[in-house]
């Protein structure tokens, strides 16, 4: 199943599956190395659509919540993917 | 002479390898974005002469932001690029690295921060990553030097390989596929460090850690800066400096132009630090002994921020609060350095992405944010008459910050689109780095700041020798009286303002305001207009058309405010109470009308998805 980032749990990994946005959005995405078939981890949300924060191989990467809500994911563990919207 | 550049994705240390291969002194931090226009420096090695020119961080050659263009730029003069890769992150920093390989320039790559991956358990073979790539690859560990002569000794040896342009997924690929045959990872345990990290980007452990730093930096400056500028005051200036000043005041016969001018006026035949108003009594005084002291332990406390890497956290944790004024949490950075001064945060908002963004940054700094030079004055001269004024000064330059912020953002076209910044890994800075940095700031500071608080002192007194400033204060003095309560002559502190705001504070001294006269005059001269050397970064950065937008904005704004609190404060309200007022009504304010501008940019988002 595909959540987005907002909706996976802090500590959830998966790897990207979809970026719904403008070329824009994909464009700088990209730059920063987040791109589909990248593995990532969750680090964080802030509630009240606060940024997500996300471990990417070595580096991390805080997202805004306009963006984040576009960057899908497909998650690890189907059955521990009950997606809550805030940690 | 040939052109070497430095480039590299933010915060992988082209800034430690350029001041290690020039022998510059640069700002170097713990985040991305320290460096915003690139700095020239002199390498001589055995055979030739190089201009190195460092680059500010960038992820592509095609640029996002004003900043990255100037990378872009600068790589298109090049002779020689050096091209700095954090090895941490090899597969990330490669995409640049593959783009720069396009490029008709001779590249070499420097491999830093090769320790630190050692430690993560990344192992990189270098030997094969220099064949797959053409080009000579040096590990280096700059901030300790390790490397470096490697990476000089190899300079000729930079290959232009002007490869093939390939498209994203394409590069991608062949960089994945590169990666995979370069680099091993193994798998270890997370550091105290590492899990100290997470807990900052927490929410639940996040905001408090973000209050409990704040709260710690603030009354270090506050209470460290009092004690150091007491220390001062006590010891060196009322006691050697006083005495050495009084012989020059007798060489000078007591009196006369010179006189006026050097020492000022006596007070009951003594010299008043304060009062006497001569460009070695006051001047001297205002700069070493009041700002001097703040300013010291508020650099002390950002150099420590900003290479410990926790700003871009705070940036995280403060990012929904700056949403509501139309900005996101990486414009708390450019806040941050305005307490310091003005100057380097207008600069630092370059980062910013549009121009909306830069626009209410830059405003909202200017008018609300005072620096550490005329805090301190602030401090000392307001916080005589009771903590409260102290905190009615900030509460309503707080309240004035948010309820700007609210406006604009709903008056503005546009949106500012949500934050992605890259959260770098704390590392515990080292006492030599911080230590060059305080005095880098601190030498700045004596530097650009001296010939503008002399020169303002000698100002004041030309002008009230000439009798300008009563002239000037009988002209305004409806206004300035009628609106805020202060005596004409309170215009010459404007006026000086405008020149230098720690001086324009120390000018209300003689004028021997009462409390609430202290506070409006403070929070006017906050607001009201930047300094000098603000306004021309201001100009230069914004253009003039958004800087008289904002210039009107500031006017109107400050003496507004000014005139609220003229109406208000002790009247009708105590100072505690209007203070609290102030702050619960700042924060409750942004809640209430959430924000205008996230909601433009989900519906563009999906209108361009």
């Amino acid at each position: 199943m595909e959540f987005s980032l907002v909706e996976i749990k802090p500590g959830q990994t998966g790897v990207i599956s979809d970026i719904r946005g403008g070329s824009a959005l994909k464009t700088k995405l990209n730059q920063l190395g987040l791109r589909e078939g990248k593995r990532i981890k969750k680090i964080s949300s802030v509630f009240n659509r606060g940024p997500v924060t996300i471990s990417v191989d070595n580096y991390q990467v805080a997202v805004g919540y306009g963006k984040a809500i576009r960057i899908m994911v497909e998650v690890d563990e189907l059955e521990k993917a009950s997606p809550g919207r805030e940690s | 002479m040939r052109k070497l550049v430095l480039a590299g994705n933010p915060n992988v240390g082209k800034s430690v390898v350029f001041s290690q291969l020039t022998g510059s002194k640069v700002m170097i931090s713990n985040y991305a974005g320290t460096t915003v226009e690139f700095t020239k420096g002199l390498l001589t090695t055995e055979s030739e002469s190089f201009e190195v020119l460092d680059a500010p961080g960038t992820y592509s050659l095609e640029p996002t932001s004003k900043v990255e263009e100037v990378a872009s730029t600068l790589v298109d003069q090049a002779d020689i690029v050096i091209n700095v890769v954090d090895a941490t992150n090899l597969e990330r920093n490669l995409f640049l690295t593959t783009e720069l390989l396009e490029r008709d320039v001779p590249l070499i790559v420097a491999l830093n921060m090769i320790d630190e991956a050692g430690h993560k358990g990344v192992k990189i073979d270098v030997k094969k990553l220099e064949e797959l790539l053409g080009v000579p690859v040096i590990p280096t560990v700059a901030v300790s030097g390790e490397g470096l002569k490697e990476l000089i000794d190899y300079l000729p040896e930079a290959v232009n390989r002007k490869n093939k342009p390939l498209n994203i997924p394409d590069r991608w690929a062949y960089i994945g596929e590169l990666v995979g045959k370069v680099q091993e990872v193994v798998h270890r345990h997370h550091s105290w460090l590492e899990t100290l990290q997470d807990a900052s980007l927490r929410p639940s452990t996040g905001l408090p850690i973000a209050a409990l730093v704040l709260f710690i930096a603030f009354q270090l400056v506050i209470g460290l800066g009092e004690f150091l500028h007491e220390f001062m005051e006590d010891y060196i200036f009322e006691g050697f400096y006083e005495t050495l000043l009084l012989y020059l005041s007798e060489a000078l016969g007591s009196g006369g132009f010179l006189h006026d001018i050097l020492i000022g006026q006596l007070v009951d035949g003594a010299i008043d630090f304060e009062e006497s108003l001569g460009v070695l009594t006051t001047g001297v005084f205002v700069e070493l002994g009041v700002v001097l002291p703040f300013l010291a332990v508020f650099y002390m406390v950002l150099g420590f921020l900003e290479d410990s890497g926790y700003l871009p956290r705070l940036a995280v944790m403060v990012d929904r609060s700056m949403h509501r004024l139309g900005l996101h949490g990486y414009s708390i950075i450019p806040m941050v350095l305005g307490f310091g001064c003005n100057v380097p945060a207008a600069l630092a908002a370059r980062n910013l992405e549009s121009r909306r963004e830069r626009f209410i940054a830059c405003t909202l700094m200017s008018v609300a944010i005072p620096c550490m030079a005329q805090l301190a004055l602030i401090v000392g001269l307001v916080g005589r008459h009771g903590f409260e004024y102290l905190a009615v000064v900030f509460a309503s330059l707080f309240f004035i910050w948010v309820v700007l912020g609210l406006i604009i953002d709903r008056v503005m076209p546009g949106y500012t689109p949500s934050m992605i910044i890259e959260i770098p890994p704390y590392r515990i800075p080292s006492i030599k780095a911080q230590a060059k940095k305080l005095g880098m700031r601190i030498r700045g500071f004596l530097v650009h700041a001296t010939p503008y608080i002399l020169g303002g002192i000698l100002v004041v007194n030309i002008l009230y020798t000439l009798g300008i400033i009563h002239f000037l204060g009988v002209l305004f003095a409806p206004a300035v009286q009628g609106l805020l309560g202060l005596p004409g002559d309170a215009v010459s502190t404007l006026l000086i303002g405008f020149l230098r705001k720690d001086v324009a504070v120390a000018m209300m001294i003689p004028l021997g305001l009462d409390a609430r006269q202290l506070v409006i005059g403070a929070v006017v001269l906050a607001a009201y207009f930047p300094c000098a050397a603000t306004f021309t970064v201001l100009v230069k950065e914004m253009g003039v058309v958004d800087m008289a937008k904002s210039a009107v904005i500031m006017i109107v704004t400050a003496f507004s405010a000014g005139f609220i609190l003229n109406l208000l404060l002790d009247t009708l309200i105590p100072a505690a109470y209007l203070a609290a007022a102030l702050i619960a009504l700042s924060l409750i304010l942004p809640m209430v009308l959430g924000s205008t501008s996230d909601r433009r940019e989900l519906s563009d988002l999906d209108e361009t998805a």
